[in-house]
């Protein structure tokens, strides 16, 4: 009897259910949720297990630095995933550009501003190359980049030796890059004054003699933040973005919308070596040096973290905001795990974890969307 | 400039040679404003072949091809849709993952602001989308939801409101009703219907002559690459059209058989 009476009182106002769910929906269909959540879970999971010191200001610095340089790489796959190709050579770019970029300050001895210029102008190259490749022999580009990676990366070495005289490293950058009025744009850390005043206040921490323990914002963190905004500007609110999105969903009803479908991909591969000429660009300044190894498998994880922001494998959906928060969880693990006694190799087995994860969620999360059942 | 009954389009005569396939060999039809004109055919009538010639895909290999009064060759489907020509393919050229909005406006993307604050005019996007599914009568609570979560004959009919909000004069509909149930079905032609009422030529390309005979005004039998003949409404019944589609007799037999069910 009672139940009865239950059942009518719920039926009655099935159009109020009706718009709860249509919340929940559009909650759902935001593509960074998933890295939200992974964010929130490693947030969480740190705060209970680690050293309290990783969440102060100087410990969020610790985490961020790294995860920047990944998320700026990230970035520039999640748009090219979105557009529905993939870039692997992008970790061999960023060793390839700095060997590029690092040989025109020390071997040849232009100016910062000139090498730059020359890195950029490389990565435009590398960019084209790659797209017509791949829209020409309509190859997958996942076999099209990974040639890439091998020749980029064995360039990287010969050149190297060519440079260096022998060797697999290159030095002297800092020295060739000083005085140039760039320098403060792509090395060191920015707002120095903010920080100095706010420790003279009491605001931050500060070491005895007064000086801040974190002198500023490093600034590959505000590269990163400004490149993943403008992402998210081009891609949601701009046309390139639109077209990012139909050439990713159906490159051929794209065309027949009048997409012009070879432009937009050959942009996205121009935008993913660009990520990484600035990743090399900005690494090279800080450490001074260059060397075979950089970006070592940076393509896989940049690619991860694409995927736990969201973008599916599939192309045609995504976030680039999501890629930046995918991130930051990263960079969290990645350092978070010596501020606590676990053993730091557990990194690799997380990075697995998550990626598998992500792309079961994001599976469910595409046939949510698409009201596939 | 044109009146009500100059031919939106008028094909006299088309042929189209593909090597040594005669795909179309005689097409004549005349598409009017205000009027569907449904052209029936079996499998390898030359359906296909005639959609992509109206539509610039293909130029055809002899005939007048006649639209608004001028004769005239198309060499691209780009000046077919300037001339006003749109089709509406059974793929419908559309992005399930993407918005309805997204989609409707892909390829024509409005715009507001200039220099580097250029961008998508979202809010406009969005108003024209619900207006025009308003419209047709489709209630979306979010034109921002995707395109995959509509039913087959939601999308239909947003793929033809696309088109005619574009400024189509003529619409060539590929099979509009091939993959939809009853109910769908009828929502698709109660639209074609209304697009005709707003003084559009619509062309209706179709094998199931039921559809054929509720919406159309005109019938236009392919078969074989031929014309075989126009009929108006009045003029003919729907199972002397099947009879004719089909080609022969066979089928009234084979229906007879089965106790008229075809």
């Amino acid at each position: 009897m009672s139940i009865v009476a239950d059942d009518k009182i719920k039926k009655t106002p099935a159009d109020e259910r009706l718009k709860k769910a249509s919340v929940a929906t559009t909650l759902l269909r935001r593509p960074e949720l998933g890295a939200v959540a992974g964010l929130v879970l490693v947030t969480v999971f740190f705060l209970l297990t680690a050293n309290p010191s990783m969440f102060t200001l100087a410990g969020i610095m610790n985490f961020m630095a790294p995860a920047a340089q990944l998320g700026i790489l990230a970035v520039g796959a999640s748009l090219l995933m979105i557009g529905g190709e993939y870039d692997l050579s992008i970790g061999s770019m960023v060793a390839f550009a700095g060997l590029v970029f690092g040989a025109a300050l020390v071997v040849w001895q232009v100016p910062l501003s000139v090498a730059i210029l020359i890195a950029i102008l490389m990565a435009v190259v590398i960019g084209v190359v790659n797209s017509q490749i791949v829209i020409k022999t309509g190859l997958p580009s996942f076999i099209v980049t990974l040639a890439f990676l091998f020749i980029l990366r064995g360039l990287t070495l010969v050149g190297l030796k060519w440079a260096s005289g022998g060797a697999t490293q290159l030095r002297g950058m800092k020295e060739a890059a000083a005085g140039s009025p760039l320098t403060s744009i792509f090395s060191g850390d920015a707002f120095q004054g903010l920080f100095a005043w706010l420790a003279s206040n009491d605001l931050i921490a500060k070491f005895p003699n007064g000086t801040p323990q974190v002198s500023g914002i490093p600034v590959e963190i505000l590269w990163f933040i400004v490149i993943a905004l403008l992402a998210t500007w081009v891609l949601l609110r701009t046309r390139f973005g639109n077209w990012i999105f139909a050439v990713g969903g159906d490159e051929r009803a794209a065309r027949k919308s009048g997409v012009p479908v070879v432009r937009v991909k050959t942009v996205l591969f121009i935008i993913t070596a660009l990520c990484a000429t600035l990743v090399a660009v900005l690494t090279v300044l800080d450490a001074g040096s260059t060397d075979a190894r950089r970006g070592f498998q940076k393509e896989f994880e940049a690619i991860i973290a694409a995927v736990i922001g969201g973008c599916l494998l599939t192309g045609g959906y995504g976030s680039a905001i999501g890629a930046f928060l995918g991130s930051i969880v990263f960079g969290m693990v990645l350092i978070g795990l010596t501020y606590t006694s676990i053993d730091q190799d557990w990194y690799l087995v997380f990075l697995g974890g998550m990626l598998l994860v992500a792309v079961m969620f994001n599976n469910v999360i595409r046939k949510r969307v698409t009201g596939e059942r | 400039m044109s009146s009500i009954d100059t031919p939106l389009v008028e094909v006299r005569n088309l042929t189209k040679h593909f090597g040594s396939v005669i795909a179309l060999n005689g097409i004549s039809m005349v598409v009017k404003p205000r009027e569907v004109l449904c052209l029936l055919g079996d499998n390898g009538a030359g359906k296909s072949t005639l959609i992509n010639t109206l539509a610039g895909v293909h130029q055809p290999t002899s005939g007048d091809f006649i639209v608004g009064g001028k004769s005239t060759t198309f060499y691209s489907p780009r000046d077919a849709l300037d001339a006003g020509i749109a089709t509406v393919y059974q793929d419908l050229a559309m992005i399930p993952l993407m918005s309805i909005t997204r989609n409707f406006f892909m390829g024509r993307e409005p715009m507001v602001g200039f220099g580097p604050f250029k961008r998508m005019d979202m809010k406009f996007a969005d108003d024209v989308t619900r207006d025009e599914m308003h419209k047709i009568g489709i209630d979306i609570r979010d034109p921002q939801q995707a395109v995959g979560t509509l039913s087959g004959g939601e999308r239909q009919c947003v793929a033809i409101a696309r088109a005619v909000y574009f400024g189509a004069k003529v619409l060539i509909l590929d099979e509009p009703t091939s993959a939809l149930g009853v109910a769908q079905t009828s929502m698709v032609l109660k639209y074609v219907n209304q697009v005709r009422n707003s003084g559009l030529g619509v062309i209706f390309i179709t094998h199931n002559v039921r559809h054929a005979f509720a919406v159309g005004n005109r019938f236009t039998v392919l078969n074989r690459g031929k014309t075989l003949g126009t009929y108006e409404k009045g003029a003919i019944s729907i199972d002397e059209l099947q009879n004719l589609m089909a080609g022969g007799k066979e089928l009234q037999v084979l229906s007879d058989e089965l106790g008229g069910t075809i």
